[in-house]
């Protein structure tokens, strides 16, 4: 039995001095932003619940049938996915593109200015399959919705 | 004739407005090697992407460079007329910039 709790404690233990490397390391990058509109702390996060807390303040999205996201079921060039989110509410405020399985999973963010529709669409790297998820914030909410997309490097086309 | 880095296309539908840009931009990650020296090959991508249409801003855009070589960009807003300006301005993560504009057709 002390063998097991001696266990607990150090897995405790590690777990905490990894999150604390996290927070040191994302401070130590803050100051080093060159634009001061980029979100480094969003774009350098690992995973996709760091990311968005970052990026939005929130991890918890609900799913919406209201966005649509057309990306390719597969794609045969990681490096070149076209992708386009069109979301149908208002006032949408901005948009989170993310590829789950990336180093670095959030990929652009669009905020709308003036006018501005929610139909955009650009083309980005994929390091692996996984899912392209949309986070959409309108009226203080998030909203998402993802699509899985097949990458096949090499481009034997699948 | 200077070398432009990027190309707009902006069409008038109805009332909604359709912004096509695509932009010449190496978008490097930072996580790539150089295969001659197996350095990695420092990151440099468009950090911030601007676009403006009669002097009022209709998007800002962040990306990392997750974002493809040669970013192409399509968005839409409305409230704009034809022959109206449409700007976009970009600025990479080691401090260049640029910008075009061009006409609402």
């Amino acid at each position: 039995m002390t063998t097991n709790i001696k266990r607990r404690v150090f897995l405790k233990g590690s777990l905490a001095a990894g999150t604390a490397g996290v927070a040191a390391s994302a401070g130590l990058l803050a100051p080093q932003a060159v634009v001061a509109a980029w979100n480094e702390k969003a774009f350098k996060a690992k995973s996709m619940d760091d990311a968005l807390n970052a990026a939005l303040g929130a991890t918890s999205t609900d799913a919406s049938d209201k966005i649509k996201i057309k990306a390719p079921d597969i794609a045969e060039n990681g490096a070149v996915v076209p992708v386009s989110i069109s979301a149908d509410m208002s006032g949408v405020e901005s948009i989170a593109l993310l590829a789950a399985n990336n180093n670095t999973p959030l990929v652009a963010t669009f905020n709308m200015g003036a006018g501005g529709v929610p139909d955009v669409s650009t083309r980005i790297k994929m390091a692996n399959t996984g899912d392209v998820i949309a986070v959409v914030k309108a009226g203080g909410k998030l909203h998402s919705a993802r699509k899985s997309v097949k990458v096949t490097i090499g481009g034997c086309g699948g | 004739m200077a070398k432009k880095t990027i190309k707009i296309r902006a069409k008038l539908k109805g009332d909604k407005t359709t912004v096509k840009c695509l932009m010449t931009h190496p978008m490097e990650t930072g996580l790539r090697k150089d295969k001659k020296t197996g350095k990695l090959i420092p990151a440099h991508f468009i950090s911030e992407v601007v676009a403006e249409a009669g002097g009022k801003n209709v998007l800002t855009s962040n990306w990392s460079g997750g974002v493809s070589k040669n970013p192409y960009l399509s968005f839409a807003f409305t409230g704009a007329a034809k022959g109206d300006e449409v700007k976009i301005s970009w600025t990479d993560n080691q401090g260049g910039s640029d910008s075009a504009s061009a006409k609402i057709k």
